[in-house]
């Protein structure tokens, strides 16, 4: 049991937690502030595979904005949602089962592959290795991922001109 | 920036512009012309810093500029597509340049920029004239914007991007775009008056001639792309390559390598108004001035010769450098002829762009034959100086034909047709700068010694076709000089010299500076380019400066030629002509004074004159031999086959269906189907959905739980069929 | 060291918590709130699979990084979804969402 061990156990019992809290709370906007919870969870998890970026944007995006949208949506769409009512459906139970069904499924599959029995750690990175570096310019390298991250964008625009078009009340009157 | 990422850039401009005009600024007039010239201006800079960049270069032949990205996957591979810029297509990209940039800030002076809107000027017809008031009240009638101005910026722009992608381009394909964008753009800027019936069946005229041409063109591409697999001058060029194509035999004794290079030599046939397919150019010349002389003397006719000049390794494969392949002797022979014979024609027309039009299909027969006796170095020379000249030649036309149009709105004749050089002469006097630049252009046209750009460039022709002695080709070539500076001075000596001899040269005006300007550049360069390829040997002034273009040029081959040694007969010959046709030329034409006068060349040569004039009557071969029969057979086709025989055919078939069909219906489907299947059918379906209507509740979540448990089933049965 | 089973294991329990508040919360914003879950799950897996089996190439961030946007797309539009369904039925209980029913 070494420290990262420890660690990693930390951070994956306070995200799995926190994300079970996400779906049962009662509360929406205790959910939305697990879901803070859990994503700065997923970031620890991140720093600790040396994902260094994905962690930064990680905390930024998602905690920096998606998760501050969830909570808009959650004040904005308050009335309705007294507190009191159930926060599960009738079909709860079922879907606890097909949940665990999942999960079971997931598992009797990674378990047929052969690196998944294997106890080693990850391999060491070449020292002085500039991963940021590399992720930058292959983002924008015309022979990597430029084009991806263009069509990205796009998506990005069009999913903000769309939002902006259905959230608006003008049209409707 | 790399001069190889200014290289890709250089398109791109121009195609902008045509973008921008053509959807946003095409109602404004300023703007439109703004974004045009800016555009052409850009890419003049970028074309300048490539060329002053390969200069620099030491071994420029062996590095040149390349780039290329994957393009298309195909199978196995990739199909690339990039630049390359040697030694021949800097040389060209210097002169597309310079002409492409002057030639649309011409064109804003040409199309009237600034003058009032016509008075009954309708879109698709030339500028007829506005009316104007003065402050004391008089009426005077002043040239007219034309109506598109916008239309015509863009579709120029549109040009000069596709001359760029064929300068560019590492590979055949990519030219052949180009090719085929500049094919369009000649088709749209001859009927660019497109209410005039005269342009537009000059446009179809053009693009049908032309197509022949690309179709072989296109013929040749594929089976060199079957036989090598490749596209790109780097692997087709190859000396690998070419020794297999050279040694692999195909039809008529012709090697692969010759008959790919025949094929895409009758593209350029095409393109470069080669005979037999030269009828279309002097046509071209309904477009307007701006447009005969960049698309039609100075870029896209030259595109077939630079095309030439690019495969040449493929038709010369196996040359000896004595006896010429099959390929090169044909191509020599129709360069030749043409050049002469288009020489000939040149001699008898009157319309002053017409005598260009077909000067220009002359001079393009004398690059031809300079590439097929394989002087392809003299043939770059002559397509850098000619475009400079023919250029500069057609503009000044233009300019002429403009002050002409300014004396008809003046006196108010319209009867009198401003392009015919027999109601103008000393318009020196009116215009002197459009006459002293013209007299440059046709000076070096005419290869005016020592000083003229043409004089050199032709005379490297000369000395090429004597000192290998290819004695047939020298002869025809010297007498089509001969006849050249004879035509040229008859030209300058009746629109220039002498007095005015109707009232409407008398009121010609000299036209504004965005004409004259590129006049004056372009007349530098038409005098001063011949002076990079003067050869060493030449007597006094040989060796002053050294002979930088065959130097440069020459390299674009593995092992280039060497330079042609010097003999004094061709130079004398050309001395001869040139100075003999021009001097011939003025005192024959030098008593022409009026009008009506009967021309002395009629005279002198009777009934010939007559089959001159009417240029040897070839459209009217081609009327007869091809337009009339395809008319002819469709015509049958459609009364006699379409609608006799096969309709016939197609009647009988839906009278015979109709028949069963109604027996089928009576007999079967109404009693038997309808009853039992159809309503049977439609029964089971109604009973099904209502029982399973209820499955549809509108709820998500459901739907979703139904979705997850059929992809659960389907992954366990897939999971025991598939992997257990 | 961590074996890779362990991150692989986190992922798969963190995707079926996902799954189950997509499949049994009442509000349609917890709905949401379960994608983004899933979609963390399988982040996770990119980045740990770029890690253990190709940390010499960036294949397996620059796939995370694509999905981050995607999601940030995905929150945009179901939130003003959301928000204009309430607008006009005053409510964001999935279930009551049933005007496609038959």
């Amino acid at each position: 049991m070494t420290t990262m061990k420890v660690l990693f156990l930390i951070f994956a019992a306070a995200t799995l937690g926190s994300a079970f809290m996400v779906v049962t709370t009662k509360k929406m906007i205790h959910a939305a502030f697990w879901l803070i919870a859990t994503l700065f969870g997923v970031a620890a998890l991140y720093a600790l595979l040396n994902a260094g970026f994905i962690a930064m944007v990680q905390i930024v995006v998602y905690v920096g904005a998606i998760a501050i949208l969830f909570i808009f949506a959650v004040m904005l769409t308050r009335k309705d949602l007294r507190d009191s009512a159930k926060p599960l459906n009738a079909n709860w139970s079922s879907a606890a089962l097909l949940a665990v069904l999942s999960f079971g499924g997931l598992y009797l599959l990674l378990s047929q592959w052969a690196g998944f029995s294997s106890t080693e750690g990850a391999p060491v990175l070449a020292s002085g290795m500039d991963t940021i570096g590399q992720l930058g310019e292959a983002l924008v390298s015309p022979n990597a991922y430029l084009l991806p991250f263009e069509v990205a964008s796009v998506l990005l625009l069009a999913a903000l001109i769309g939002a902006v078009y259905v959230a608006n009340e003008a049209k409707n009157k | 920036m790399t001069p190889e990422n200014i290289i890709w850039l250089l398109p791109l401009p121009p195609l902008l512009a045509f973008v921008i005009i053509v959807l946003f600024t095409n109602k404004s007039n300023k703007l439109s012309h703004s974004v045009g010239v800016g555009a052409a201006a850009l890419s003049f800079i970028g074309a300048m810093y490539v060329f002053i960049s390969a200069l620099g270069v030491e071994h420029f032949g062996e590095h040149p500029f390349t780039d290329s990205i994957p393009w298309l996957p195909l199978g196995e591979g990739w199909l690339e597509v990039g630049i390359r810029i040697d030694p021949l297509s800097a040389a060209v990209l210097f002169f597309v340049g310079i002409t492409v940039f002057m030639i649309f800030l011409y064109s804003v002076g040409y199309h009237n920029f600034g003058q009032p809107k016509g008075d009954h000027d309708k879109k698709g017809y030339p500028p007829h004239g506005a009316t104007v008031e003065d402050e004391h009240g008089h009426k005077h009638t002043v040239p007219s914007v034309e109506p598109m101005y916008a239309r015509f910026f863009a579709f120029i722009g549109l040009f000069a991007a596709g001359m760029y992608t064929l300068v560019i381009s590492d590979n055949l394909l990519t030219l052949f775009v180009g090719w085929e964008i500049m094919g369009l753009c000649s088709y749209l800027l001859i009927g660019f008056w497109f209410q005039k019936e005269s342009a537009r069946n000059a446009g179809i005229k053009a693009f049908m001639t032309t197509r022949i041409g690309d179709v072989f063109m296109l013929l040749g591409l594929a089976f060199l792309y079957t036989a090598t697999g490749s596209l790109s001058y780097e692997v087709i060029f190859s000396e690998a390559t070419l020794h297999a194509l050279a040694s692999t035999p195909a039809f008529w004794g012709l090697s692969v390598a010759g008959a790919i290079g025949l094929l895409l030599f009758i593209g350029a046939v095409g393109k470069s108004a080669q005979w037999p397919l030269h009828v279309w150019l002097p046509d071209a010349m309904e477009g307007p001035t701006p447009v005969s002389a960049m698309i039609h003397a100075a870029t896209m006719v030259s595109a077939g010769v630079y095309m030439t000049i690019r495969i040449f390794p493929l038709f010369s494969a196996g040359w000896d450098h004595h006896t010429l392949t099959p390929a090169m002797s044909i191509i020599a022979f129709i360069g030749a002829f043409t050049a002469l014979f288009a020489a000939t024609i040149a001699i008898a027309q009157n319309d002053v762009k017409g005598v260009l039009a077909y000067s220009t299909i002359s001079q393009l027969g004398f690059m031809m034959a300079a590439i097929g006796i394989g002087a392809y170095v003299a043939a770059a020379f002559h397509l850098v100086t000619h475009a400079f000249f023919k250029a500069l030649l057609f503009l000044g036309s233009g300019s002429v034909i403009h002050g002409m149009e300014h004396g008809v709105l003046h006196t108010g004749d319209h009867s009198v047709d401003p392009q015919d050089m027999r109601n103008m002469g000393g318009l020196r006097k009116k215009m002197p700068i459009t006459f002293w630049t013209f007299l440059i252009g046709g000076f070096a046209l005419s290869g005016f010694p020592i000083v003229t750009a043409g004089f050199w460039s032709k005379d490297e022709i000369f000395a090429d076709a004597f000192a290998h002695g290819h004695t047939a080709v020298f002869v025809t070539l010297a007498i089509a000089a001969f006849l050249t500076a004879f035509y040229t001075m008859r030209q300058i000596t009746m629109t220039f010299l002498g007095e005015a001899r109707t009232p409407e040269a008398e009121h010609a005006h000299e036209t504004p500076w965005t004409m004259t300007t590129p006049l004056v550049v372009l007349s530098i360069f038409a005098v001063g380019y011949g002076w990079v390829g003067i050869p060493e040997e030449f007597p006094v002034i040989g060796g002053l400066l050294p002979n930088w273009f065959h130097d440069f040029v020459g390299h674009t081959l593995a092992h280039p030629l060497p330079a042609p040694e010097f003999s004094m007969i061709p130079l004398w010959t050309s001395l001869g002509v040139a100075l003999g046709g021009l001097g011939i030329g003025y005192l024959t034409y030098r008593n022409f004074k009026s009008a009506d006068a009967v021309d002395p060349m009629r005279k002198l040569l009777g009934p010939v004159y007559h089959f001159i004039e009417n240029k040897y009557y070839f459209d009217e071969a081609y009327d007869y031999l091809f337009v009339k029969p395809a008319t002819w057979i469709s015509e049958v086709f459609t009364n006699k086959m379409d609608q006799g025989v096969i309709d016939g055919i197609l009647h009988s078939f839906g009278k015979v269906s109709y028949f069963i069909g109604h027996t089928v219906r009576d007999k079967f489907d109404t009693p038997v189907v309808n009853r039992f299947v159809g309503d049977g059918s439609a029964d089971a379906v109604q009973w099904f959905g209502k029982k399973l209507r209820k499955m549809q509740t509108g709820r998500i979540q459901q739907y979703m739980f139904s979705a997850l448990g059929v992809l659960f089933i389907i992954f366990i049965a897939l999971y025991y069929l598939v992997l257990a | 060291m961590i074996p890779i089973s362990w991150y692989l294991i986190v992922a798969a329990a963190l995707f079926s918590i996902g799954l189950f508040g997509v499949l049994a919360r009442k509000n349609a914003v917890a709905i949401l709130l379960g994608v983004e879950l899933m979609l963390n799950a399988v982040n996770i897996n990119l980045v740990t699979f770029w890690r253990y089996n190709a940390p010499e190439t960036v294949t397996g961030q620059v796939f995370a990084i694509i999905v981050f946007a995607v999601a940030a797309a995905e929150v945009a539009v179901g939130l003003a979804l959301i928000i204009s369904i309430y607008r006009n039925r005053k409510t964001v209980v999935a279930d009551e969402l049933d005007m496609m029913k038959w």
